[in-house]
């Protein structure tokens, strides 16, 4: 099968992607996210022999993207609050559109390979066969990392 | 299914807006050098028609009866694969071709990408580009301007075979009986762009 035009990517790709990376990175990052995605997915592009699971091969970049966001936002220096020199710190609440923003978080704070396939699993709705396919791995390891995944998440976040 | 199973297969998506995504898409391609085709659409009274622009040129347009999915699977395959919609690289080409239908322009001054056409279909589609607006010439008369006098229904193929019809006006060239010859966009597309230049073909 030759390439398809890499519009039709997009089209059939960008919104399950962006869902992909809201659920890997959180909702502000995810859209620059997506972006990067899809401009390194378009710079490898014509290098591509065959345009078999073109859908892996962009669930692979993401996963990438995703992976170097969260790196980069946890390497952030944090604001320090120096006591009574300029105005108080903004309160840290969740905004409105984020009522489970603890749970992101903690999925955030994954290890990579445990939170896609939970992104995966979850907030895409695949089977282990799929993640499997998309992650390159066997779906006996898509399960463990989901497991893994959640066991993790349970101890961290309040039920 | 745990509570935080169904916790989490309800992330807090805020709306994808697509076209937002494209354009932004397209325009950071270009200022990387990556936008190899760009792909827009437009109105006209035939209808709408798909134009595709690369660095060098216009390199196709299309009726909507030739199918632009198809089309576009045809300029990724022998042109590039990084074909994405961006309307803007494509302004000249679709100005020019709205002031055509608004009899407000004659001649198309836009840069040309031949890559789609080879060897002696090049020469004939070259040879009808020079035939001025409101004229007609017949297949034998751009084969010859094209080295081959006796090759009229070999030109016949070359332009049934045009892919940039209006800009590089085929439907210019009829039978030498003044008979009307074929059109890839129907008999009633030519008919009416030869009548919109004021052609009176017999």
């Amino acid at each position: 099968m030759s390439l398809p035009p890499f519009q039709r990517l997009v089209d059939d790709h960008a919104t399950e992607l962006h869902r992909f990376l809201v659920g890997c990175v959180g909702p502000d990052l995810a859209e620059d996210c997506l972006q990067d995605t899809l401009i390194a997915a378009l710079r490898a592009y014509p290098r591509l022999r065959h345009g078999d699971n073109l859908r892996a091969w962009l669930y692979t970049i993401a996963h990438r993207k995703a992976t170097d966001a969260v790196r980069l936002r946890a390497r952030r220096p944090k604001t320090v609050q120096l006591n009574g020199i300029g105005p108080a710190a903004e309160p840290r609440t969740a905004p409105a559109s984020l009522p489970d923003d603890g749970l992101w978080t903690a999925v955030r704070g994954l290890p990579a390979k445990q939170r896609e396939a939970v992104v995966h699993r979850y907030v895409l709705d695949l089977d282990y066969r799929q993640i499997a396919e998309r992650m390159g791995t066997s779906p006996e390891a898509a399960r463990q990392n989901v497991s893994a995944g959640l066991r993790r998440l349970r101890t961290e976040v309040d039920q | 299914m745990t509570d935080l199973e169904r916790r989490l297969a309800r992330p807090a998506t805020p709306t994808l807006d697509p076209v937002r995504v494209t354009a932004e898409l397209a325009r950071r391609a270009d200022a990387e050098g990556l936008l190899d085709v760009a792909w827009a659409t437009l109105e006209t009274p035939l209808g709408p028609i798909a134009v595709f622009v690369t660095p060098r040129g216009l390199v196709r347009v299309a009726y909507d009866r030739e199918n632009f999915a198809e089309v576009a699977d045809e300029v990724a395959e022998l042109v590039s694969p990084r074909v994405l919609m961006a309307p803007r690289r494509t302004d000249p080409v679709r100005r020019q071709l709205d002031a055509y239908f608004a009899k407000g322009r004659r001649a198309f001054d836009l840069p040309i990408d031949w890559t789609l056409v080879r060897g002696f279909n090049r020469g004939v589609l070259r040879a009808t580009a020079a035939i001025p607006y409101g004229e007609m010439a017949s297949y034998g008369d751009v084969a010859a301007a094209a080295g081959s006098p006796r090759a009229a229904r070999a030109a016949g193929n070359a332009l049934a075979g045009n892919p940039i019809p209006i800009v590089v006006p085929c439907h210019r060239v009829i039978h030498a009986d003044g008979g009307l010859g074929g059109y890839t966009g129907g008999l009633d597309t030519k008919r009416f762009l030869l009548k919109l230049e004021g052609a009176r073909p017999s």
